[in-house]
């Protein structure tokens, strides 16, 4: 087949921003440029920020007058309980907490994409077969299966991606199953199916390039939820020991008492770091939604 | 067959589902669970036999499955090793404080977070309006367990005046039950204080968007036509119908509900199925690990079981689950 089947005014309408337009849509959205640029300025700080700051973030103070020390000149954010460097610790955190939830986003993404594009498009017995076990995985309650998996499996940087990506699929699952049924009876659909194109040819040309600009928003606001689970798989102890997650900084600032020591340069910067990242994503997922779905427009 | 009977069979095969789910997740543990509970790799046969057979893990997959759940009937969860106690016991107390925990922020949440929702929602395009929205996203940005930890410092260490741990005050001695009540809510302030905070977000956010998106309804502006006092134009057309979305989205919130519990009864040590979890993974305490696990799931699906019923009382349109 040499020609391509693309949707025509008279498929009832597929909203297309057009190239380059969704970014420029996003800047001009007051929330969504201050999402992005959050997002930049952090990426730029977890990949950079650890090959400028001197000190490395787990090594350990020389003398006991190395420990849980205030903000200096040469410690900008202080020292922790084993007289480590925060602020090297909060850069290397950056780079742990945003890659993790990168890649478990990345897991979700395919499998969710995967479960709902066959189920929206063969129906029937596959739908409901797929839809049974998304509706299963979308009530039970994730953090505490999340905790169970990772207490069994044990603590290292891949079973945790895994486990969070394995278990934040099911919501996009759902959105692109609903995508690819009123995709899949469009009428270029029903040409390319006429002209003698497989199922295989049909989803990779006609579906899934559609599904994939509309999941856009969602995928995004999926990597907040990833790495708010990895904070809090970490805060509970279950990150992997050998990495440093904002989580886990934080789960250390809170097992050694760094509260009640009054010790605020410990644990404010890896909090606000996870609420910074989080905002960032939030907003800009938000803004795509705003984009994507006019009636949402207001005032924000 | 009617649909309440469907949904009551559905809800019965997911608790069938969660139940061998769980049952393989801690029997097929990589590598030997008797080696994991015992902790040692230098262990006699005997020992070893005789552990089997406590933990239940002699004969095959099968007949363990079959005892798995007998025990289970009889509301045997097994025996923790860590507190010397009937799992069964231990949970039920914690599962009592969790719920009142929750019942607490929850109401909080639901009318302080649909109220403001509401309020941003009729204000679209105002400045009241765009600051509740990026405090809310704010909000929901944040990580429950540090915000926990933020007021822990302040009422703590920084301020003082309330209790930051546990759910009444060690080795208090009370005259009569009110003053046991005061002290248990007394405890519960800064917990569910903590939920609501980060709660509160999703539902103003959810609120919000459902009234904006009722707003641009056809029999929105022949309400505005008519002439309607702002008032029951935004309560009783939009927001009765924006409540919908509302309930719907508030179903699948549960789950976030639980998690959010669980950190903060780890930060504020509150005496419920979070923190037993919590001191359940720091001790390798895998029958309470596990029984938690069931608990929390089987409670989240009897409520999201729970939520259905009011959303059919609340839209008759529903007959069937989609």
């Amino acid at each position: 087949m040499s020609f391509d089947l693309v949707p025509t005014e008279g498929d009832a309408v597929l909203r297309e921003a057009p190239r380059g337009g969704t970014l420029r849509a996003l800047w001009s959205d007051r929330l969504g440029r201050a999402g992005l640029l959050i997002l930049i300025v952090v990426t730029i700080a977890a990949i950079f920020g650890p090959m400028i700051w001197p000190f490395d973030p787990s090594a350990v103070g020389e003398s006991a007058a190395s420990i849980l020390q205030p903000p200096s000149s040469a410690h900008w954010l202080g020292t922790d309980e084993l007289g480590r460097d925060v602020f090297a610790q909060f850069l290397a955190g950056a780079r742990i907490s945003l890659f993790v939830g990168v890649m478990a986003t990345l897991i979700s993404t395919v499998i969710g994409a995967g479960f709902g594009v066959l189920a929206g498009y063969f129906m029937g017995g596959i739908d409901a077969f797929l839809m049974a076990i998304t509706d299963f995985f979308l009530v039970i309650p994730a953090l505490p299966l999340m905790i169970a998996l990772a207490a069994i499996f044990g603590q290292n940087l891949a079973i945790v991606i895994l486990v969070i990506g394995l278990l934040s699929w099911p919501r996009t699952a759902r959105i692109v199953r609903s995508q690819t049924l009123s995709l899949r009876s469009r009428q270029y659909v029903a040409r390319a199916r006429s002209l003698g194109a497989t199922n295989t040819r049909i989803i990779r040309t006609n579906i899934a390039p559609h599904v994939g600009q509309l999941i856009v928003a969602n995928t995004i606001l999926v990597v907040a939820g990833c790495i708010l689970a990895e904070a809090t798989l970490a805060f509970i102890g279950l990150g992997d020991p050998n990495r440093i997650s904002w989580g886990s900084s934080l789960h250390f600032a809170f097992v050694s008492g760094a509260i009640g020591r009054g010790a605020w340069w410990y644990f404010l910067p890896a909090g606000l770091g996870i609420l910074t990242v989080v905002l960032g994503f939030t907003l800009v997922g938000h803004a795509f939604e705003r984009i994507e779905n006019p009636r949402l427009r207001g005032g924000a | 067959m009617p649909p309440l009977l469907r949904r009551f069979l559905l809800l019965c095969a997911s608790i069938f589902a969660i139940v061998t789910f769980n049952f393989f997740l801690f029997h097929v543990i990589p590598g030997d669970p008797i080696r994991l509970i015992a902790r040692s790799q230098h262990l006699t046969p005997e020992a070893v036999a005789h552990l089997r057979q406590v933990y239940g893990l002699d004969g095959s997959l099968l007949t363990q499955y079959v005892d798995y759940l007998r025990n289970l009937l009889h509301g045997d969860l097994g025996y923790s090793y860590s507190l010397q106690e009937d799992v069964s016991s231990i949970v039920g107390r914690a599962l009592l404080n969790t719920l009142l925990l929750l019942t607490c922020s929850t109401i909080i949440v639901v009318t302080a977070g649909v109220g403001i929702g509401v309020f941003a929602g009729s204000r679209v395009g105002k400045k009241s309006d765009s600051t509740t929205v990026v405090t809310s996203l704010v909000l929901w940005s944040l990580p429950t367990f540090w915000v926990g930890m933020l007021l822990l410092f302040t009422f703590g260490v920084w301020i003082g005046g309330l209790p930051i741990s546990g759910i009444t005050t060690p080795n208090a001695i009370y005259p009569n039950v009110f003053v046991v009540i005061s002290d248990v809510a007394r405890h519960l302030i800064l917990p569910t204080l903590t939920l609501a905070m980060v709660d509160i977000a999703f539902f103003i956010i959810i609120t919000r968007t459902s009234l904006v998106e009722v707003s641009g309804e056809d029999y929105m502006l022949t309400a505005r036509g008519k002439g309607l006092p702002r008032r029951t134009l935004v309560w009783k057309h939009g927001f009765r119908n924006a409540l919908l979305p509302v309930v719907t989205a508030s179903v699948l919130y549960i789950s976030a509900l639980v998690a959010g519990a669980i950190q903060v009864e780890v930060v504020f040590s509150w005496p419920g199925m979070g923190l037993l979890t919590y001191n359940a993974v720091l001790a390798r305490d895998y029958p309470v690990l596990e029984a938690c696990f069931l608990v929390i799931s089987v409670a989240v699906l009897v409520a999201n079981f729970g939520a259905d019923l009011v959303y059919r009382r609340l839209d008759p349109r529903v007959t069937v689950t989609s």
